[in-house]
């Protein structure tokens, strides 16, 4: 159980700040969102402010990882540069969007509206967050 | 009620230089020569310019490198940094510094040697003033072309919009750069030509992109007082107006829908005209799609109907409307950013000095621009003296 840092400014100026608190977080395998604690609206990427109300008051919440492709593109390069990938923005089931990639199914095959579960994914050592269609989910 | 700047500004020069391909000059020489050639176009000297509004994408402190190139010690200057859409939100602050006496000659000027100074140089094309986005790095989105291609597939998705009505935007664009000798592509181009050509991110193929030219675009604005010792008909700034919605593709509020709404419904109202008072459009066409979006954002067709707006030659020479009459970002020039060349040609055109592609009895033009990824909009409508 991971705890999950207040990243209200009312917390004081030590840091980490909201950015670095969501990468400390995503380093041990949780991917926070932020949800106001005036508007109860829920955010991506990690900030000082909220982007719907204007309150400087979030807090880190851990996300579902329910979501759906809101867009999708397919990068195409030759096989020689590691070939086409998908790269797509998804919509968190709390509302935010953001941009990641969809996994375990080709590229092109990728729509708006199919159903994704979050999946944490190490590239390099780094936690990067991506998608994968529910029953695929590894 | 009409905005109390309407009509406060007057282009008075205009000019281009090094469109297309300029081997040897870098980007400062380039916007000087547009420069120098708009300020003999308005009958005026380099050293009468005393308000400088200038962007490029090397020079973060642009208006101090230009002012020091230029030899002229600006007292207003502007170097706010809009992407692609600078160039026209600079006709407001402009518009404002004449208006309020903070200048008197306002030089308006762009230039980039993208081409030729970037060949060979893997990761030139982009602007290196752009800085890196944590959030988007990791999925490795081919931009700006990923960001309109994600755009681009949702308007599909809501609106049934087509690859083929994508490709009419880029053969209208070159059947008007056709009859532009100073448009960089002028081969044929047809439908299909579009849709077998090479795919980057989909559905955007390479003829759905704009071009990477060099080139450098400068306008001289004065005060309407000075119009009768101008050598060139005056061409109006009768409204403009900007709005910015985001940085990166993820925070636009609906991909179908852009801020140019908001830009254009302000610029109609400074101006007091609608879209039905347009006589031809200028759209920072850096991509297919931002034509359809920008039509039926700025009113010239519901949302939705971009796609079948275009269809059937609609926006090509002998259309419904003429839309980027010197060939657009798509086939006429594209130095990365393309605002100002899009108020050249609509200055242009109501000088009448379009030549082939003159648009008849054109008194009133749109000019749009748009920056980084559909982020920044702004919408300018000008005017022959028969609108003041
Ligand atoms: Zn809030």
């Amino acid at each position: 159980m991971q705890t999950i840092p207040d990243t209200s400014p009312a917390s004081g100026t030590d840091g980490p700040g909201p950015a670095r608190a969501y990468e400390d977080a995503l380093a041990q395998g949780v991917f926070l969102i932020q949800k106001c604690n005036q508007c109860a609206g829920h955010i991506f990427y990690p900030r000082l402010v909220c982007t719907h109300c204007g309150a400087d008051d979030l807090r880190a919440v851990e996300a579902s990882g329910d979501a759906v492709v809101y867009s999708t593109t397919v990068v195409r390069q030759g096989a020689e540069e590691g070939g086409d990938y998908n790269v797509a923005l998804v919509e968190l089931a709390e509302g935010p969007r953001l941009m990641s990639r969809v996994e375990n199914v080709d590229p092109e095959r990728v729509a708006i509206g199919m159903k994704l579960r979050l999946s944490l994914k190490d590239e390099g050592g780094k936690p990067v967050v991506v998608f994968v269609p529910p029953e695929v989910r590894p | 009620m009409t905005d109390m700047l309407r009509g406060s500004a007057v282009i008075a020069g205009a000019a281009t230089a090094g469109i297309g391909e300029a081997f040897g000059y870098d980007t400062l020489e380039l916007l000087a020569a547009a420069s120098a050639a708009a300020l003999k176009d308005a009958g005026l000297s380099i050293k009468d310019v005393d308000g400088l509004f200038a962007v490029t994408p090397y020079h973060p402190l642009t208006s101090l490198s230009v002012a020091e190139y230029l030899g002229i010690h600006p007292r207003f200057a502007d170097t706010t940094f809009l992407g692609g859409a600078s160039t026209v939100g600079f006709l407001k602050s402009a518009a404002m510094a004449l208006q309020s006496g903070e200048c008197d000659v306002a030089l308006i000027c762009y230039g980039s040697h993208q081409r030729t100074g970037a060949a060979g140089k893997k990761g030139r094309l982009l602007s290196p003033l752009l800085d890196t986005l944590p959030y988007e790095a990791p999925y490795r989105p081919r931009n700006p072309i990923s960001s309109y291609a994600l755009a681009a597939a949702r308007h599909m998705h809501d609106f049934g919009t087509t690859r083929e009505q994508l490709a009419e935007v880029a053969v209208a664009a070159r059947k008007w750069a056709q009859l532009n000798p100073e448009a960089f592509m002028r081969k044929p181009l047809s439908i299909e030509d579009v849709l077998s050509s090479r795919m980057l991110s989909d559905p955007l193929t390479v003829r759905d992109c704009c071009l990477v030219t060099d080139g450098a675009g400068a306008i001289v604005l004065v005060r309407p007082d000075r119009v009768k010792d101008l050598p060139k008909p005056p061409v109006y700034v009768l409204g403009s107006a900007t709005e910015i919605s985001h940085r990166q593709i993820a925070s636009m509020p609906d991909l179908t829908v852009t801020s140019a709404r908001e830009s254009g419904r302000r610029a109609y109202a400074a101006a007091g005209l609608g879209p039905s008072d347009v006589d031809l459009v200028q759209l920072y066409d850096a991509f297919t799609i931002n034509t359809i979006l920008f039509l039926e954002d700025l009113g010239f067709c519901p949302k939705g109907e971009g796609g079948a707006f275009v269809s059937g030659g609609a926006i090509a020479p002998g259309g419904v409307l003429p839309v980027n009459t010197n060939g657009g970002g798509l086939s006429c020039c594209h130095p990365g950013m393309y605002g100002v060349f899009a108020i050249i040609e609509a200055a242009r055109q109501l000088r009448g000095e379009a030549g082939e592609r003159s648009v008849k009895d054109a008194d009133v033009a749109l000019v749009h621009g748009n920056g980084a990824v559909l982020s920044v909009q702004s919408t300018a409508i000008l005017g022959t003296a028969a609108t003041v």
